[in-house]
């Protein structure tokens, strides 16, 4: 195996296979990781990255194939037997809980915790020896992602892994944070702790790994060493396909549609954000992307452009109308749409069936109910529409929601609000878990609704769809959002500074993400 | 009215006899909330409790052999709880209910042959010196061993909460039960642990009524109270050292009713004996304003089904 | 071993198979409890299930029993989609009793048409009225209806039989802790001759079917169902939530305050504290083993009925303890609710790896 040359393997990976009902999430996986090498699992999202580190973990047993670990035969049958034989896991979702302290929690993860003294030292201790900055007696739930990060970190760390498994480490983190971790796990390799690092980001990986390998639909499609590859030819071993150049769009803005104006809003207790005095005004023709990591205000500023949170009368307008204190359904009568990221169980109810569902936002602005009572004809035309020209897969209109996968029902949910002609359109996370095909179909539609006179606020925390698709460009951080500028004249640096709270004005380094 | 006829420590008696059965139940609801299950039960739990620590120790005479029945009882229900939420996913509210119902037709089933007997099976504590000092005495020394172990209880619920390691599991279960599962901790059985260990307190609780507060069988002699200690786990906060003062004040509203209505106060008894519930309903409502505290109290999982995808 | 495993959405066939296997489950398992108490269960069954049938009169009382176990059931299940846990409806069965007797009393001896109706205007106000309490608490003050309502029910015990041996009690009725016996304008028709079955069996039909069209065809039924399913999709669509715990608690208070109302000036015929039944708690079980489904709960209340009006018959001449059957409605509601599994999970066996 090209990644581990030079070194002894640590961990080796045989033909594993892993089927769920309806799907083979893995199939003759063979890998291995050599000691202290920085080893990368590439792939899209649904490659079968997290059922492969789950397998390894002991969350889940492999259908066939086997693991050694150290030349040995490896079957950990729950993760406290992994852990006990050396591996060490940061979860993407991180496995924390908010209302227990960082201590609690690291203790939590761990086979034989010390007690709650000695655990607090060594914590600091860690913490300390490798950037980490934590303090153990706070609760989890007032932290930042980053800092949440961290405990999962110190967690494995207390543990000396051998192999440590990181799942997707930098979605949620700003670019300055993510290089303070690279810098750990590159003092950690060089200790001659192997890492086994999830991501589907190219040039982190380019940057950071020795070894790779590439999964695709749950099979390996490749391995090479990352350092000699180009990231277009990284991706194109994920994908499967040549990447297309992002085409500019033409972008030539109208009359204002929303404007906002001075709007605060308070954090719902215990752990929400505070929105602090947001303005902007979007134009026909607009598309604003909202760039940021998660938890900096994005659901609370979904809720607020929905209605699901009111708001001052004047401080949202539709044309000259305020309309800040009016509910979700008053603000669709005139125009304002809202496509929340959550889509089963706040965009969609799970259990409805599409029909249903149409009905759910479309009662009123496509007629679907009239005098309280029901139209289901109108209803199953519409559902009727939108799987046709947004291509959702389903097998058939009165199937429940949760019935379809991710991404067709994502689809189906951004086709539902574009379908009813939104004058101002807010979409969050509009491609999120939804394959390339699919995501092209959204982002032509968002287009295709802005080019028609819309303005469009598209709430992102993948920064190369909004550099791709907005025409303006913003950052919220800690609830508050930059003044958009046009997305042309953005830098990465710009963003990524903005990100981490800070302001765009000063110069900034940022060598990893081109290096 | 002849105020005269009240004696404080006779009262203050009464009020930990009226108490204890609550801050049993109370205790095992609240570990078995903290693991993230809600379950609706304790009235059922308590009443089968109640039958079989009373006709056990009718038969026996023997106030352990009626108190180990009786966490039998209750455990038997939890079980069948336990079961049905954790392994058949079913609704706990619904289930709850139905334990409820269900175990209020057992008890009076079992219980027919038992109707209007009594019994007296004694365990009162009693140290020569010591009981009979004066005040002090029969207040410190003076109890049945079951008081004794209700306080007990709370501090070794106290501990385990706070100061143990499975007591750490416990409330990560119930606060996040999809982490604990990631990492590997058996999500499932703590929450059968904890819902067991509330059946059995139930159930000492309903023995408690049966065996020593009254002392005798009657059908639906629980009358609420298990509806009762759920509300003093909501006004506990989820809080061990609260749990114990929320069941004293709701003993204590009993008693003070009791005595007017001794007193012979010149209401009809029935208003007076509405003062439980109208408490109950007015210190949840003042408890649960706070909804942004509430729901920090609340542990984050409570009554939501937990089944594993693999 | 055996292994559950999630479906991709509700088994529609299960969902009404379900209640059928509960059914039978129960009979079963009630056979077997009757044989540990000594009795022929073969007889004992018989007795509840297929006895009542046959005799002209018990078939009227069906009418009888299942007109409260419906009326209630129906309110209760509106509340129970929209994750509304009214379980005092027994409270409200009370107050709508009394506010509704109080009102016959009130017009003691004055004939006239328009009585009925206003008592059962009243006795729904009443009933509303008590429902309103937990719904006030729970919107203005967060706290939990399951725990206000249920403790309602034990201050409106308390309230009838405080009134009944107070203000309402019969002035020639030698201090019994009764209200007089109703005139005839407060009575309510009989439906079928020289049976107790009372008008109120249509009102509660009519009841069903109204239930029907606004759970299926109606906006507030979508609310309901919305609700339950999924709490932030439904605030997402608009629905404001107070709205609608105000209208599902006040709506079941009102069903069940009518059924006090028919109860009272229906089989009993006055005021007296043991006019509450458990219906409101049986309906509960009515409820769920009717699905949370208006057509279903009409079955459900059948079922149930049966199982009151055979019980009876088994308690005098099998000489049945009445708790029994207790157990046994409390054994249905557990059969249901544990194979209740099969609607959403797929069983199938595995071998262990």
């Amino acid at each position: 195996m090209r990644g581990a040359e030079g070194k002894t393997a640590l961990f080796e990976a045989r033909g594993l296979r892993k089927a769920f009902p309806g799907v083979v999430a893995n199939d003759d996986v063979s890998f291995s990781v050599g000691r202290g090498e920085i080893h990368a699992l590439l792939g899209e999202n649904g490659a079968g990255k997290s059922t492969l580190v789950k397998m390894i973990y002991g969350v889940q047993r492999p259908d066939e194939g086997e693991m050694l670990l150290e030349g040995r035969p490896f079957a950990p049958r729950r993760p406290g037997e992994a852990r006990a034989a050396g591996i060490g896991m940061v979860f993407q979702h991180f496995s924390l809980f908010e209302a227990l302290t960082v201590a609690e929690n690291v203790s939590l993860g761990m086979n034989d915790a010390p007690p709650a003294r000695a655990l607090e030292r060594r914590i600091r201790e860690v913490s300390a020896a490798y950037g980490l900055p934590l303090e153990p007696g706070r609760h989890v739930g007032q932290l930042s992602v980053g800092e949440r990060q961290r405990i999962e970190i110190v967690r494995a760390l207390l543990q000396s892994p051998k192999l440590l498994i990181m799942d997707e480490p930098t979605s949620v983190l700003t670019p300055q944070e993510a290089e303070t971790m690279f810098g750990t796990l590159r003092k950690l390799a060089a200790e001659g702790v192997s890492i086994l690092y999830i991501s589907h980001k190219l040039e982190e990986i380019r940057a950071l790994c020795d070894g790779a390998t590439i999964l695709r639909g749950g099979k390996v499609t490749g391995r090479c060493d990352p350092r000699a590859e180009t990231a277009r030819g990284l991706a194109e071993m994920m994908i499967g396909r040549a990447l297309a150049a992002p085409a500019v769009a033409d972008w030539k803005p109208g009359a204002p549609k929303l404007s906002v104006e001075k709007l605060s809003v308070p954090g719902a207790p215990p752990f929400g954000v505070a929105l602090k005095d947001l303005s902007f005004t979007l134009r026909a023709g607009d598309i604003l992307g909202v760039a940021g990591v998660a938890g900096n205000g994005q659901d609370e500023l979904v809720a607020v452009m929905s209605g699901e949170t009111r708001a001052p009368s004047g401080a949202i307008r539709i044309g000259a109308q305020p309309i800040g204190h009016l509910g979700p359904d008053q603000r669709r009568a005139r125009g304002l749409l809202v496509a929340p990221e959550e889509r089963l169980g706040h965009a969609a109810a799970p259990d409805m069936s599409l029909v249903e569902n149409a009905i759910l936002t479309g009662r009123r602005r496509a007629g679907l109910a009239k005098q309280g009572f029901l139209r289901f004809g109108a209803a199953r035309r519409f559902a009727e529409g939108v799987v046709s020209r947004y291509g959702v897969k389903t097998a058939g209109l009165d199937h429940a929601a949760r019935s379809l996968s991710g991404g067709n029902l994502q689809k189906y949910v951004v086709g539902r609000e574009i379908e009813q002609k939104p004058e101002v359109f807010v979409v969050a996370q509009p491609t999120w878990g939804v394959d390339a095909g699919a995501a092209e179909v959204i982002r032509g539609a968002i287009r295709d609704l802005a080019k028609n006179g819309a303005a469009v606020m598209v709430i992102s925390q993948d920064l190369d769809e909004l550099m791709e698709l907005s025409t303006l460009l913003s950052v919220i951080a800690g609830g508050r959002l930059s003044f958009p500028i046009p997305t042309r004249e953005v830098t990465v640096e710009q963003i990524g500074l903005l990100m981490g709270g800070g302001s765009a004005a000063e110069p900034v380094e940022i060598g990893l993400l081109h290096a | 009215m002849d105020l005269s006829a009240l004696d404080p420590v006779k009262l203050a008696l009464s009020l930990i006899i009226a108490a204890t059965p609550l801050l049993f139940a109370a205790l095992g609801e609240l570990i078995t909330e903290k693991s993230g299950v809600l379950n609706l039960g304790v009235e059922g739990m308590m009443i089968v409790g109640a039958i079989g620590g009373f006709a056990t120790g009718l038969n026996t005479g023997s106030l352990a052999l009626g108190v180990a029945a009786a966490a039998a009882a209750g455990m038997a229900l939890a079980a069948l709880f336990a079961l049905m939420t954790q392994y058949l996913m079913s609704n706990q509210v619904a289930t709850g209910l139905a334990l409820t119902l269900f175990g209020l037709g057992v008890a009076a089933l079992a219980g027919q042959d038992y109707a209007g007997k009594t019994l007296d099976v004694g365990g009162k504590l009693d140290i020569p010196g010591l009981t009979d000092l004066p005040v002090i005495g029969p207040l410190l020394f003076g109890h049945d061993a079951l008081v004794y172990l209700s306080l007990l209880m709370a501090v070794a619920v106290w501990r385990f909460l706070t100061r143990s390691r499975a007591g750490l599991v416990l409330r990560a279960v119930g606060e996040n039960h999809d982490a604990a599962h990631a990492i590997g901790y058996p999500v499932r059985l703590v929450r059968v642990g904890a819902i067991l260990f509330g059946g059995a307190m139930a159930g000492i609780g309903g023995a408690y009524l049966a065996l020593v507060q009254t002392p005798l069988w009657v059908e639906g002699m629980t009358a609420g109270r298990g509806w009762i200690a759920l509300a003093i786990v909501v006004f506990a906060a989820w809080r061990p050292w609260r749990a114990l003062l929320g069941a004293y004040l709701f003993g204590g509203v009993t008693i003070v009713q009791l005595n007017l209505q001794a007193l012979g106060v010149a209401i009809q008894s029935q208003y007076l004996s509405m003062a439980p519930y109208l408490v109950t309903i007015i210190v949840l409502a003042i408890i649960s304003a706070d909804r942004a505290r509430a729901r920090l109290d609340a542990p984050a999982c409570l009554g939501r089904p937990f089944h594993a995808a693999s | 071993m055996l292994e559950l495993t999630r479906r991709r959405e509700a088994s529609k066939a299960m969902l009404w198979l379900t209640p059928v296997f509960a059914v039978i489950l129960t009979i079963v398992a009630g056979g077997l409890l009757f044989a540990l108490l000594g009795k022929d269960p073969v007889e004992a069954v018989r007795l509840i299930f297929v006895q009542p049938f046959l005799d002209p009169f018990s078939r009227t009382e069906l009418l009888v029993k299942g007109t409260p176990l419906v009326l209630i059931a129906i309110g209760l299940s509106l509340g129970f989609r929209a994750g509304v846990w009214n379980i005092g409806a027994e409270g409200q069965f009370i107050m709508g009793a009394l506010v509704g007797g109080a009102v016959a009393l009130a017009f003691y001896e004055i004939p006239g048409v328009w009585l009925l109706p206003l008592m059962c205007f009243a006795g729904m106000a009443g009933g509303a009225a008590w429902a309103m309490i937990p719904a006030i608490l729970r919107i203005r003050f967060n706290a939990n209806e399951i725990l206000v309502s249920l403790m309602l029910v034990y201050v409106a015990e308390l309230l009838l039989s405080a009134l009944v041996s107070g203000p309402l009690r019969d002035p020639d009725g030698f201090n019994f802790p009764e209200s007089r016996m109703f005139h005839d304008s407060a009575t309510l028709p009989i439906l079928i001759s020289g049976s107790r079955a009372h008008i109120g069996a249509a009102v509660a039909l009519g009841a069903v079917i109204a239930a029907y069209v606004l759970l299926e065809r109606h906006l507030f039924g979508f609310r309901i169902k919305l609700f339950g399913q999924a709490p932030r999709a439904a605030r997402f669509a608009g629905f404001s939530e107070a709205g609608l715990v105000a209208a599902c608690l006040g709506l079941g208070g009102a069903l069940a305050g009518l059924a006090g109302v028919f109860e009272a000036s229906g089989p009993v015929g006055q005021l007296v504290p043991a006019l509450p039944q458990g219906y409101g708690f049986t309906a509960i079980i009515v409820a769920f083993l009717g699905r949370l489904n208006p057509l279903g709960v009409l079955l459900a209340g059948a079922v149930m009925a049966l199982t009151y009006i055979g019980g009876e018959t088994a308690q005098i001449s099998m000489n049945l303890p009445a708790a029994a059957i207790n157990v046994f409605q409390g054994m249905l509601l557990f059969f249901l609710l544990g194979i209740d599994v099969l609607v959403n999970y797929r069983l199938r066996w595995r071998r262990a790896a």
